[in-house]
């Protein structure tokens, strides 16, 4: 299939369209509609995966032109860095939903067409090669999003909602000036307009302008990630959004702060990342220790999961600003991680809550005695986020503290203590919530996990175990373009080794970014020429 | 008295009127003698007030547009009159954008005056006036022409913001708005004198080419300057903007909010190119970078805190003549007429989510009451799906997030000011549009967010209805595809393009 992308990312869109003429009476339609788009697309990251060659450049090309006039192009293609985020986007968003069959029982139309829409976007954005493009998918996931916590969220949603929207619009716009200056700078060095990522890779900015532009994308993915001290917006808005917006926003909303990074910001500006590179690191460490400390004095269960969150996307920042292939492999693992093991929690706090309508972790205790399944899927997931070997999380944070020792040991030292701190505070969060007495009474009749509830988290359960114990399958697949990506942080020919960062620049540079852009997209380009001559 | 315009323009020979001389006139003369027609009609038919105005009269706008659409694809150019009026694709433009906002005025005015018990047919004609006059505004560099075309816009407008008589409000905001107006007015006559004075000359073309060293001039140029701006409502002369804005019938507002700032930035277009001998030698550039920072900052701020939906609205369009004043700084700064194709892209984008906007105002507002606290509006989302999409739309355009067309007007905009090296200017600018986000939200909160406070009963419109529907349609097809070719309708962006391309 030729445009297998652009059937994953418009898939949504379009049901959302076709949704908005159903009657909102008629909502088994709805939803069944919405789970059968989300399905089929799932299938269709699917045959992407079953295409996808485990090589370094970009791939599944596709190139049409959307707004010639200004250099604006519809460019998607795939590489190893964006190809499990994708499945992992198609396989949470589904889930979701299905998870949210009892808990979302009022504006059923709206609710559904926005998380398609929602889907729409994280899509785009990760697969999206032009930087016009990439900029409307980042902007158009910012309102269902802010629905869904505004509209179904709990007493404060719409102080988060709004935040939530302010913060990110912020950071976003000053990103769109730095897009504008690269595409001016780009055009002032080889007469071409373009907002192609692949051919502005080619260019070397001058380092002075790269500070700028760098520090402009890096607060739009700050921002997103988010990394310390701009986090403040993502407690309010996990602990106000309905599970389903909680488990999206933590699944993969973050991530693309983080795959920001690594397909935009790092390459991009390779000098000012290294340049920057002291802060980030310092940064990342502050994140994962003080996420680690507040989330240990939170009461509210959504809360502690949310700065969690911070805690270890802090590893994934870490990992990136190492600047070597075990941090950025163990940064993008994270990623993956973090997506299925934070989304099955907030999914799991989501079943409590629908029961007993509260978070209050002082409101529960003892519930192994009453809900057995749900405490082994609980203790289960919280081993694989606090690291366990043999779990997903241990492969992902042992390369981000590999790659972090190799780059500087201050930080991959205290670091390493994060992971201690996170086995206190979700141990202990699993031992105040499910074991010891049961003395609250409203839990004595509290149900276990249902079917569809099981069935839920059957698919995140299996890919924790698989993930931990079978890492090299995805590793091997994501390494050849992590290794490409790194390439424009090192000097030539000491690719991978310690201190031998640099950035890459002339023809070095122009070699490296015909690399990436791979043999599709200079075919597909040469041939487009061709024809309008 | 023409001796000068005669000297400098030397043929100036009453024209051979016969064989269509006069057809580049056509859309000035149908608003004009249409309205015309339309006053003795009423005074005919005064008895009897059922006449259907809003469909007699939209016949006019939509006979301007089809003329327009004849000289699609336009020719370089034309005049009447020596430079007295100029037909060109620019103007055309302006002209259009003029007539879609007169047809859409006309269409949310029947429905609108009818809940307010003010139904008349004078009304009507007073539309069609002020439209010719911004027609005719947009179309000259020749100076008394130009104040023609100002007072043809003005004298009408000022009636139809008091047209609720019954209304303090109303007539409060008529009197500031006739005060104020007469104010610029006579700035902008002084201004016109200065210049005659300096160089013997009405046609502007000529005389800021002439003698852009004398000082008298220049005085005459940016007293001229200060009126345009006036009109457009930026900062320091945006004070009555919201207080108009608030008084004028809804249906006016929708109308005077669009027209008179596609009419005023397309004249100020003009102006400045035909000034920039002057600009290079004062520091126009320099002084227009202060007013579009002073304006976007200033509505935005004052915006911030508005709970009335047209004060927010009318803030914010002071806000947005900021967006287009970025435009016209890159544009005087580098003569590049591409800076002007943005500005002309986004007072399309502009007129179609106010009018949205305010149609959606319109439809919500019961009989004889209008619902005007943002406050009021809560649970309306859910209770009509469709205009609160609508107004989603509307907002989200507004606000600038993609993929409205707001957001690619004002991504035209900045881009050309980025390319004429104004990142400073710019990055304030989206910072400003952050801000602007805060409170375009807070009507998304108040619809969909808040439980609803008050029975609900709508009136329907057929005629309003589909004019929001056009528009959040339109907005975001153009928002979407602002360069793709449909059967039978230029590509925006080429056309906006070719609209600047040949302005004198």
């Amino acid at each position: 299939m030729d445009s297998v992308l652009s059937w994953i990312t418009f898939l949504p869109i379009v049901t959302a369209v076709l949704l908005l003429a159903v009657p909102k009476e008629r909502e088994g339609l709805i939803r069944g509609a919405t789970v059968l788009s989300m399905a089929l697309t799932f299938i269709f990251s699917l045959v992407m995966l079953a295409n996808f060659r485990p090589i370094a450049e970009m791939q599944m090309i596709e190139q049409a032109a959307w707004i010639p006039s200004l250099g604006i192009s519809y460019l998607l293609g795939v590489d190893g860095i964006s190809v499990f985020l994708i499945l992992l986007t198609t396989l949470l968003t589904p889930l979701v939903v299905l998870s949210s069959r009892h808990a979302i029982t009022e504006r059923v139309k709206e609710f559904h067409i926005l998380m398609l829409v929602l889907q729409t976007g994280m899509l785009g954005a990760f697969v999206a090669l032009d930087l016009f493009l990439f900029y409307v998918f980042w902007e158009v996931m910012l309102l269902p999003m802010y629905l869904l916590i505004g509209v179904w969220g709990g007493h404060r949603r719409i102080y988060a909602a709004v935040k939530f929207v302010l913060y990110t619009i912020v950071g976003s716009l000053l990103m769109l000036v730095a897009i504008l200056c690269i595409y001016f700078d780009h055009h002032a060095q080889t007469g071409q307009y373009t907002f192609s990522l692949l051919e502005i890779y080619r260019t070397s900015f001058a380092p002075a302008r790269q500070m700028w532009y760098f520090a402009a994308f890096a607060l739009a993915f700050a921002i997103k990630v988010p990394i310390f001290p701009l986090h403040t917006w993502l407690p309010d808005a996990h602990v106000e959004a309905p599970t389903a917006g909680s488990v999206i926003l933590a699944g993969v909303l973050l991530k693309l702060g983080t795959y920001g990074f690594l397909r935009f910001a790092l390459p991009l500006f390779p000098a000012a990342a290294l340049a920057f590179q002291p802060l980030f690191l310092t940064l990342a460490t502050v994140g994962i220790i003080y996420g680690a400390l507040v989330a240990m004095v939170q009461t509210d269960i959504k809360k502690l999961v949310a700065y969690s969150s911070v805690s270890h996307l802090g590893y994934c920042v870490l990992g990136l600003f190492s600047f070597n292939l075990q941090g950025y492999a163990g940064s993008l693992y994270q990623m993956l991680n973090h997506g299925l093991s934070t989304g099955a929690l907030f999914l799991l706090v989501g079943v409590i809550y629908e029961r007993r309508h509260t978070r209050d972790i002082a409101e529960f205790g003892g519930l192994a005695q009453v809900i057995p399944w749900f405490t082994v899927v609980f203790v289960y997931v919280t081993l694989s986020s606090v690291g366990l070997p043999g779990l997903n999380g241990f492969v992902g944070e042992f390369l981000v503290l590999m790659g972090a020792f190799g780059e500087n040991r201050l930080a991959a030292v205290i670091s390493a203590g994060g992971v201690v701190l996170g086995a206190v505070y979700m141990l202990w969060l699993a031992k105040r919530f499910l074991f010891g007495e049961l003395s609250n009474d409203k839990n004595k009749t509290l149900k276990d996990l249902t079917a569809r509830e099981a069935w839920v988290l059957a698919p995140i359960l299996v890919l924790i175990a698989y993930m931990g114990i079978q890492p090299k399958p995805m590793l091997s697949m994501m390494e050849p373009s992590l290794k490409l990506n790194l390439e424009a942080v090192s000097r030539p020919g000491r690719a991978g080794h310690s201190g031998g960062h640099g950035a890459l620049i002339g023809a070095d540079r122009e070699r490296w970014a015909l690399a990436v852009m791979g043999t599709e997209y200079r075919r597909d380009t040469a041939s487009a020429q061709g024809g309008v001559q | 008295m023409n001796s000068g315009s005669m000297a400098s323009g030397a043929a100036l020979v009453f024209p051979d009127l016969s064989g269509g001389a006069l057809n580049p006139l056509l859309p000035f003369l149908i608003l004009s003698v249409g309205a015309l027609v339309l006053l003795l009609l009423d005074s005919l038919f005064a008895k009897r007030n059922n006449l259907p105005w809003a469909m007699i009269s939209s016949v006019l706008p939509l006979l301007a547009l089809a003329t327009y659409a004849t000289r699609w694809p336009g020719q370089s150019g034309t005049t009447v009159f020596g430079p007295m009026y100029i037909e060109d694709p620019f103007a055309s433009f302006v002209g259009i954008l003029v007539c879609i906002a007169t047809l859409f005025g006309m269409l949310l005015s029947e429905t609108y005056l009818k809940k307010m018990g003010r139904y008349r047919g004078d009304y009507f004609a007073l539309l069609a006036f002020s439209a010719s006059g911004m027609v005719l505004f947009a179309s000259t560099t020749e100076f008394l022409t130009l104040f023609l075309g100002l007072e043809l816009l003005s004298i009408p407008v000022y009636i139809l913001t008091g047209f609720l008589r019954r209304d303090q409000k109303s007539l409060e905001a008529a009197m500031k708005y006739f005060l104020l107006g007469a104010f610029s007015s006579a700035l902008f006559l002084f201004g016109g004198a200065f210049i005659y004075g300096a160089t013997g000359t009405t046609d502007l073309a000529v005389a800021l080419r002439s003698a852009p060293q004398s000082p008298m001039l220049q005085i005459g140029f940016v007293l001229l300057l200060s009126g345009f701006l006036f009109k457009a409502a930026t900062v320091p002369f945006h004070m009555w903007t919201p207080d108009v804005y608030e008084g004028a019938p809804t249906a006016v507002t929708a109308f005077m909010a669009t027209s008179i700032k596609a009419a005023s930035f397309g004249a100020l277009g003009r102006l400045l190119y035909n000034a920039a001998p002057v600009t290079q030698i004062l520091p126009i550039p320099d002084m227009l970078w202060w007013i579009a920072v002073l304006t976007m900052t200033v509505g935005n701020f004052a915006a911030l805190t508005q709970s009335n939906i047209k004060r927010m609205l009318a803030y914010s369009s002071i806000a947005h003549a900021g967006y287009m004043t970025v435009g016209l700084v890159s544009f005087a700064s580098s003569g590049d007429t591409e800076a002007l194709a943005g500005v002309l892209y986004y007072l399309l984008a502009y007129t179609l989510m106010n009018i949205g906007a305010f149609g959606v105002v319109i439809l919500w507002s019961e009989k004889g009451t209008e619902r005007l606290e943002i406050g009021e509006y809560a649970g309306l989302g859910w209770k009509t799906p469709a205009l609160g999409l609508a107004m989603t739309i509307f907002m989200i355009s507004l606000a600038g997030i993609p993929p409205a067309a707001g957001f690619f007007g004002k991504y035209y905009i900045f881009r050309n000011a980025v390319e004429h090296g104004y990142v400073s200017l710019v990055v304030l600018g989206v910072l400003n549009s952050a801000l602007s986000v805060y409170y375009y939200l807070r009507v998304l909160v108040a619809l969909y967010m808040r439980p609803a406070t008050r029975e609900f009963t709508m009136d329907r419109s057929v005629v309003v209805g589909s004019v929001v529907a056009f528009c959040g349609l339109a907005l975001l097809w153009i928002g979407i595809a602002p360069d793709t070719v449909l059967p039978g309708v230029p590509a925006l962006v080429g056309w906006v393009r070719e609209s600047v391309l040949t302005l004198r």
